[in-house]
């Protein structure tokens, strides 16, 4: 399935950049990510406890930073092993561009299942994806900005692995 | 008057106590001490190539005896095809490796890559989660257009394309019914699709391997029509055991519908595993590995033109099918959409031209074999469907149309190859129409119409062909196995007798209708008689029950063999009773000398036989025990004519079934009860396949119907009130060329039912003003509105 959105940062590009960058931004931003470690030039190994519909499983897998343009562009490419639930699989094109003194992300997703999460959740399939999207960019805009405005989350209150809100900067800007 | 016992009487099904009561004895019912499991590691992914498998951390894991990967199946042979067809240049079809597990490649979800044996089912699950497997996805192809259109992606890299035959029948008319359609004065034509289907028998598919090593033995109990076939295909093909090492076990069997026929993987794994462990290794499918590694049905794309003269005479039929494989060709596959399909597009009508074209072609899903009907219903589904359009089109009664054209003089040899030996289409359209009380429709509409609904009225004929045969024909056609059947008469010294046939029953109740016969022709109480049946350890060699040849093949075989108990019977009565054996006459069970008084009871003769001691011993033997073979002569045909009425919603599309009757000849029929039950389940099944079930795959290959969420089984609320859902038999030609005068009744059912449905819902919509000319199957209500919305 392919999906595109767009979020608006208060935050300068470099500053987004940077966050992009990071295997704790992108530990705190994947939903259900228990373990991500890595380097963006080596790649990010990962382990995300997700519910599709009736399946629940651990994926372990990596996350690649692909076709960097610096400040501008990259695109984020992972795929999952769930054992006997399938697997998953996916890459994020994304964009950012200057917009009115922040900055406006723009993504592209293309995701893939297969296996059991095929089988089973293929109704679901869509709107999940298109809520493990939404959560990740807003996670990401909020640990980038700072709180949202009442940005739902459920994933979050289900895990209780919140993640402190705006923290990244606050650490970048000292 | 209806019959107490006997041929015709609707006995009731003494297998029924023990299914009814949990005495019934499945394959999963069998438990072998010391027994291991086996847990099949399979693909979730359509196609690529497997670079790299690693079972070390599973080898070590509680529990686990060993594990199995494609490499431990070189030395043996693949999973074989039971039937050859050539294409129309001539050329042999293309045949693929079909391993027994994955190697090298993987080309379909589901396809077994690993197997792991362990002491418990969870701990082999538990270990198959550990084994690695590293593959390289390759781009799928599902399409099957696609698959041939382009050799981008090719399911065998070692065939020349995706194409496995391109079928031409009858070739040599091919010039005439092109001509035909260029001098025809209205041509209708009709794209459609055959949606395909998943069996989903109720009892899944089971595996039982055993091996003793002390006389070098194996057994195998499985969930198959058809034990024999499977022991001569494992043996001979597959695992190099000769027949008399290996015994193969089918206990009660629960459901089929085809796809119990076909060799699997599964169980030549579990025969093959138990003599490498030394210890029996069982699997049990559960239902969601149902849906990716039982073979599929149907998955037809066709597109079927109807020409006709100026008076409305059909004058020519020409079709071109693509036919989906699948990945592999299961044990029958390439015979389905041919030799079971070309065959029928006469349907029951006198077309002096037909031209039947089918491209059978590999894709990455799991392959596609016989299913309830298996090749006929995608026939008559097209034949009835163009017909309908051409009506129409034509401004005609469908019903006066279909008239006009029935054939009417038998025997009739159609220009696809077949003779059909009897039927009186006009009696079943008469009666059809009579018990769906046709003239009272408009009424019923009217009152549909009042409360904002559409109804519709759907008519329908079938022709269908049963017992495949004969041998030597089919030997011609490509079949690489006869198509005979074979029964063994005992009779014990107290005169109960015991059938031992190479039939088999998946539920159709042979336990009790074939007693029925034996019993009138000896003039026994039916309660003498048992059958057994699914062990070649005690059956004579047999072809098993698939293509509603039962009773036509397995019961003739089994009346042959009867009357060869009879005919000694006479010669030991004449010899007790010291008269000719001419004038020796069975009736009621007691022999008797015509003309006189005299007579002896058939207990006194079975005795007779076994304990010698006034017995001819210098003309016959001692002992009652005969077997027959019986290869029959041609096919059988039933046919029928069916109605539908059906109510739309036009606010959702929803359609409902409010009443169907169908009027079959079935010739002879032995239980009228079990004949009357078949006849709902097929319709039952062919109502599911109209409106409700789809088996569907994403472009990359995964199966996204793989559970009962997604594939939607028809349930009793998806069919008319059983006093509007009505069967019947009473137009009857007998088959003139089994002993019995039958015909079959198995598949008639979801043979006729799938047209009439979509005959009805396009009846309802053009009522309502839709210019709707098809739907395609299932008539789901998105399908149905979408349709009525443009």
């Amino acid at each position: 399935m392919e999906m595109s959105g767009s979020i608006r940062i208060e935050a300068d590009r470099e500053t987004v950049w940077a966050a992009l960058l990071s295997a704790d931004v992108l530990k705190d931003c994947v939903p259900g990510c228990q373990e991500m470690a890595g380097s963006p030039d080596e790649g990010f190994a990962a382990t995300v406890v997700q519910k599709v519909g009736p399946v629940k499983a651990t994926f372990k897998g990596e996350v690649q930073l692909e076709d960097r343009v610096e400040h501008e562009s990259l695109r984020l490419v992972g795929d999952g092993k769930g054992g006997a639930a399938g697997f998953a699989k996916g890459s994020a094109k994304v964009t950012l561009s200057d917009a009115d003194g922040g900055t406006q992300l723009d993504y592209e997703v293309d995701a893939k299942v297969g296996g059991k999460l095929a089988q089973l959740g293929s109704r679901i399939i869509d709107g999940f994806a298109r809520k493990m999207a939404d959560q990740f960019f807003e996670r990401f805009r909020a640990a980038v900005e700072g709180p949202g405005e009442g940005a739902e989350d459920d994933t979050v209150a289900e895990d209780g692995d919140a993640p402190k809100k705006g923290w990244f900067r606050s650490m970048v800007s000292g | 008057m209806p019959k107490d016992g006997g041929i015709g009487a609707s006995s009731k099904r003494r297998e029924d106590v023990r299914f009814l009561t949990g005495a019934g004895n499945y394959t999963d019912d069998i438990n072998i001490h010391g027994q291991a499991h086996v847990f099949f590691l399979r693909s979730d992914i359509a196609h690529g190539t497997i670079t790299g498998i690693d079972t070390s951390a599973a080898q070590g894991m509680p529990g686990v005896v060993k594990i199995f990967t494609g490499a431990d199946f070189e030395a043996v042979g693949g999973m074989p095809c039971g039937w050859q067809v050539t294409d129309k240049h001539g050329a042999p079809m293309q045949e693929p490796r079909h391993p027994i597990l994955a190697h090298g490649k993987v080309r379909h979800v589901g396809e077994p890559i690993a197997a792991v044996v362990a002491d418990t089912l969870e701990q082999a699950r538990d270990a198959a989660e550990a084994i690695s497997v590293e593959i390289d996805e390759l781009p799928a192809v599902v399409d099957m257009k696609a698959a041939v259109a382009s050799d981008n992606v090719k399911v065998h890299d070692d065939l020349t394309s995706n194409l496995c035959y391109d079928w031409g029948f009858v070739e040599e008319n091919k010039a005439a019914t092109d001509e035909a359609f260029k001098k025809a004065a209205h041509v209708t034509t009709l794209e459609l699709v055959n949606n395909r289907l998943v069996a989903n028998p109720m009892e899944p598919r089971v595996a039982v391997g055993d091996y003793a090593r002390g006389t070098d033995e194996s057994t195998l109990y499985t969930t198959s029509q058809n034990p024999h076939v499977i022991r001569l295909l494992m043996g001979a093909f597959v695992l190099g055991i000769p027949e008399h090492k290996l015994r193969v076990v089918a206990p009660d069997v629960g459901g089929g519908f085809g796809t119990k026929i076909f060799h699997y993987q599964e169980e030549a794994f579990c025969t093959f595993a138990a003599k490498a462990c030394n210890r029996a290794v069982k699997w049990t499918s559960s239902r969601s590995e149902a849906f990716m590694s039982d073979a599929h049905g149907r998955d037809h794309v066709t597109k079927i033109e109807l020409a006709l003269d100026a008076e409305n005479n059909f004058t020519a039929v020409r079709t071109e099918t693509y036919a989906n494989m699948g990945a592999y060709l299961s044990t029958f596959a390439p015979s389905i959409p041919t030799w079971l399909h070309g065959t029928l597009m006469a349907g029951n009508y006198k077309t002096p031209l037909i031209y039947v074209n089918v491209k059978a072609v590999f894709t990455n899903t799991v392959p596609v074999d016989a299913y309830r009907g298996a090749g006929r219903p995608e026939a008559t589904f097209q034949l009835e469907r163009v017909i309908d359009k051409a009506a129409r089109e034509l401004g005609v009664d469908p019903v006066e149309l279909r008239r006009q054209n029935f054939i009417t003089e038998f025997p009739y040899a159609t220009p696809v190859a077949v003779e059909y030996d009897t039927g009186d289409y006009h009696a079943t359209m008469d009666k059809v129409l009579e018990l769906s009380d046709r003239a009272g429709f408009a009424a019923r509409r009217a009152a549909s119409e009042a409360k904002g609904k559409l109804r519709g009225f759907g008519i329908n004929c079938f022709i269908e062909a049963c017992g495949i045969a004969p041998s030597n024909l089919v030997g011609q056609l490509g079949a690489r196995a006869g198509l005979y059947e074979s029964a063994t008469v005992r009779v014990n010294a107290t005169g109960g007798l015991v059938v031992m046939t190479g039939s088999h029953s998946h539920g159709q109740g042979h336990e009790t209708a074939f007693p029925q016969v034996i019993a009138d022709m000896i003039g026994i109480d039916e309660s003498m008689i048992e059958v057994v049946h699914g062990d070649t350890a005690n059956t004579p060699m047999g072809m098993g029950t698939y293509g509603s040849r039962s009773i036509a093949v397995g019961g003739s075989a089994m009346v042959r063999a009867t009357e060869k108990i009879i005919a000694k019977a006479k010669k030991i009565a004449s010899h007790l009773l010291e008269a000719s054996e001419s004038d020796i006459e069975l009736k009621d069970g007691a022999f008797s000398v015509a003309g006189t008084d005299k007579s002896v009871a058939w207990g006194d003769v079975t005795l007779a036989a076994y304990v010698p001691h006034n017995y001819p011993l210098e003309d016959i033997e001692p002992g009652l025990e005969e077997t027959a073979f019986y290869d029959p002569s041609n096919f059988t045909y039933p046919a029928g004519a069916y109605t539908c009425e059906v109510e739309v919603d036009p606010a959702t599309g929803e359609v409902s079934i409010e009443r169907f009757a169908s009027a079959d000849d079935f010739g002879n029929v032995v239980n009228p009860m079990i004949v009357e039950g078949q006849v709902h389940g097929g319709i039952a099944q062919g109502i599911g396949q109209a409106l409700l079930e789809n088996c569907s795959y994403d472009e990359n290959g995964q199966l996204l119907t793989a559970s009962y969420m997604d594939y939607t089984m028809p349930r009793a609320d998806n069919l008319p009130q059983m006093d509007h859902y009505v069967v019947d038999h009473s137009c009857q030609t007998p088959c003139t060329h089994n002993p019995l005068g039958v015909k079959g009744c198995g598949e008639a059912g979801a043979i006729g039912s799938p047209p009439t449905v979509i005959n009805a819902i396009i009846d309802a919509l053009q009522s309502g003003g839709h210019r709707v000319d098809h739907i395609d199957m299932p008539a789901t209500p998105a399908r149905v509105w979408a349709a009525m919305h443009g």
